[in-house]
């Protein structure tokens, strides 16, 4: 059992929804990334999602590409993100879960990234280029190290197709709520509340949602029917100015983040 | 390790890089999963795989149904003026003093190359999938004009996603796709070359992929594009074949063809892959240089890894971040290859070469002045290395190049490379 695991046990038990940021490794630099999971955690998130910066991110929308961008043109290499968060694992109690492109995954060999990943402290991967098709290597890899190998499912996923996701799918099942690319929305779409209720009578398996979640009432719409809601682009656009003032921007991304998990809370 | 800066080879001999014993290459690729041996596959946000599966079921039947292959066949004739010519360039062969050199005239068809064969292929299966809207990535502006014209023809709107370095480089073709109604958005991002236009049409496709097709212009990306590229574009091979039989009344002893995606090359040495008494070389942009970012030449200098929807050789650093890249061409600036590609190279059926700037420059003076042809710089990588081969080869032995564009679109950047006047 992953720290993920033993995340949604707890939550469920005391009827808590999980609130989950996403956070681009390294923009602009590690010390700053870490001291953001810091400022998350205290503030009263559940998990860290933390991107991995990549090259050529077809998922992403401009901003998250634009801090990839940031990061890779400082020099960041994988190893100081594996070895940052390593040296500051016993600093956080929540689980971190990576987002990392296959292409970053393939380069390293699937299990010596598992194996790297784990070390340093994080209990699961989120693959967004990796089809349940070609998964089943990283799938059984994973099982072996006690790891999560969490899949996606979108609007334009079958429904018999979201239950094989589900199933191939561990810690717990990523429902991206739009037909598109990251980024904040001010509309979600109709019959995505629908959508995830139906695929939630069918697993055992966690259902979180992420893409274009951005104010307190996409977190009160959507909240009931998950078990947890991811916010990406809308907290890396608050950290976007780190460069120029760290402590501005924590404010910012503190901001936001209180008030979506109040919108929770309620 | 990255293997990325690692020795270059000193001749054309095919090289070996994963060592395992691979079976002799087949036409019977790709698999149902879209594999051409280990190469291939779909590396895509789960978002495109509803529209890759669809595009898969619309394909086969496509390619079943003869009325579709007539009304194809029909457009290649009348609308882009196919067969395309094998044309014996005499003064060429006298001057390089070796094999016979033939051309494949790709650059007279209709936009002046190869690149119309897939798009009006592609424009048909969007109406037969009730798409309404396409949109394109380009880089030298050669697929992203042979987009415009089938829209143009189809009367559909078009998208046309061009790296702003490129659109610098190719004005004639910006305001061509302009002319025939296509919107080209010049993309800011990364090198702002062809790598990054793919990235933001991938990008497009991802939020308006329910009514809208992407027409991917090489034999690149996740399955089934390379292969359905690849059919399309191997009107080259099977009419080059035939024009063979007829004119020489047996096959070539080498074909020599440009890499960048490489759709020209897979075109044309597909129909070929069963015949080995037939040489067949691809020819990479070799840059200024064997260092990463010099080039642009991924089966020469690199190894496999994940780019833009497949699994083939790539340009990476040890991370798996994509490497930057150079050529002097912008349809050949490109960090990855088709996936048939790699897997030629590593069954051997196809040796892999490249060619620098400065020989494919060259290259374009030759046929200009001795043949009468202004040749794109792209094909002028082939060339370049097919003068070369045919040295070493005797008289009464033929060669095919590629033809795969014409240069009229180059002629202000080579002005500007030359320091001359435009």
């Amino acid at each position: 059992m992953t720290a993920i695991d033993d995340l949604f046990q707890r939550l469920k038990a005391s009827g808590k929804k999980a609130f989950m940021p996403f956070v681009t490794a390294g923009d602009p630099n590690m010390a700053f990334t870490s001291k953001v999971i810091t400022r998350l955690e205290q503030l009263g998130c559940s998990m860290a999602e933390v991107g991995f910066p990549y090259s050529d991110p077809i998922a992403d929308g401009p901003v998250i590409q634009a801090s990839y961008t940031r990061a890779l043109g400082n020099k960041l290499k994988l190893q100081q993100i594996f070895d940052q968060v390593q040296q500051d694992r016993s600093k956080w109690s929540m689980p971190l879960v990576a987002m990392v492109s296959y292409a970053i995954i393939h380069r390293q060999g699937p299990e010596s990234f598992i194996a790297a990943a784990k070390q340093a402290g994080f209990s699961g991967v989120i693959v967004p280029d990796l089809l349940v098709e070609e998964s089943q290597m990283m799938s059984s890899l994973c099982r072996k190290h006690d790891f999560n190998l969490i899949q996606l499912v979108t609007p334009t996923t079958p429904p018999q197709r979201a239950l094989r996701i589900a199933e191939a799918s561990s810690g717990f099942l990523y429902f991206v709520s739009v037909t598109g690319i990251t980024g904040e929305r001010t509309q979600l779409p109709d019959g995505l509340v629908d959508r995830v209720g139906w695929l939630k009578e069918r697993t055992s398996l966690p259902i979180c949602i992420g893409f274009g979640i951005s104010t307190p009432e996409h977190v009160k719409l959507l909240s009931p029917v998950s078990d947890g809601l991811i916010v990406g682009s809308a907290i890396v656009r608050c950290l976007e100015g780190a460069a120029a003032s760290e402590e501005q921007a924590l404010q910012n991304a503190s901001q936001l983040v209180s008030s979506l998990l109040a919108a929770l809370e309620t | 390790m990255s293997t990325i800066d690692s020795t270059p080879p000193s001749t054309i001999e095919p090289q070996t890089s994963s060592g395992a014993q691979t079976p002799p290459a087949s036409m019977q690729v790709p698999d149902a999963s879209g594999r051409f041996g280990v190469f291939g596959g779909r590396y895509v946000p789960e978002t495109l795989t509803r529209a890759l599966e669809e595009l898969v079921v619309e394909y086969h039947r496509a390619r079943n149904d003869p009325d579709f292959q007539a009304e194809l066949d029909e457009l290649l004739h009348r609308f882009v003026g196919r067969p395309s010519p094998l044309y014996h360039a005499k003064r060429l062969s006298g001057l390089v003093g070796g094999a016979q050199i033939w051309l494949k005239r790709e650059d007279l068809n209709h936009t002046g190359a190869h690149k119309i064969n897939n798009t009006l292929g592609q424009a048909l299966l969007t109406l037969r999938m009730k798409k309404t809207r396409v949109i394109a990535e380009t880089g030298a502006g050669q697929h992203g004009v042979a987009s415009a014209t089938a829209c143009a023809h189809f009367g559909l709107p078009c998208v046309v996603y061009m790296g702003a370095e490129d659109v610098r480089r190719q004005k004639p073709n910006v305001f061509s796709m302009r002319l025939m109604g296509a919107e080209v958005r010049p993309v800011e991002s990364g090198s702002k070359t062809l790598r990054d236009a793919v990235n933001e049409a991938m990008r497009d496709w991802m939020s308006s992929v329910e009514h809208t097709h992407y027409i991917i212009g090489s034999v690149i990306g996740p399955h089934p594009f390379p292969q359905m590229v690849r059919d399309f574009q191997s009107v080259i091979g099977k009419e080059c074949r035939e024009q063979c039989l007829s004119s020489l009344g047996r096959l070539p002893d080498a074909i020599v063809a440009c890499v960048g995606g490489g759709s020209n090359a897979a075109g044309m040495f597909y129909p070929f892959i069963h015949d080995t008494s037939v040489r067949l070389i691809g020819v990479e942009a070799g840059g200024r240089g064997q260092h990463s970012g010099e080039h642009a030449s991924p089966l020469t200098y690199g190894s496999p890894g994940v780019l833009h929807g497949s699994y083939s050789y790539v340009m990476q650093d040890d991370d798996g971040q994509t490497s930057d890249v150079h050529s002097i061409s912008a349809g050949l600036d490109y960090p990855g290859v088709g996936p048939e590609h790699s897997y030629w190279k590593d069954s051997k059926r196809v040796e892999y070469t490249s060619c620098r700037d400065d020989e494919a420059l060259e290259s374009f003076d030759l046929l200009a002045r001795n043949e009468g042809i202004l040749t794109a710089l792209e094909t002028c990588h082939a060339l370049a290395k097919a003068a070369q081969i045919a040295k070493t080869m005797s008289r009464d032995e033929h060669l095919v190049i590629c033809l795969s564009g014409r240069g009229d679109k180059d002629a202000a950047e080579l002005a500007r490379l030359r320091g001359q006047q435009w």
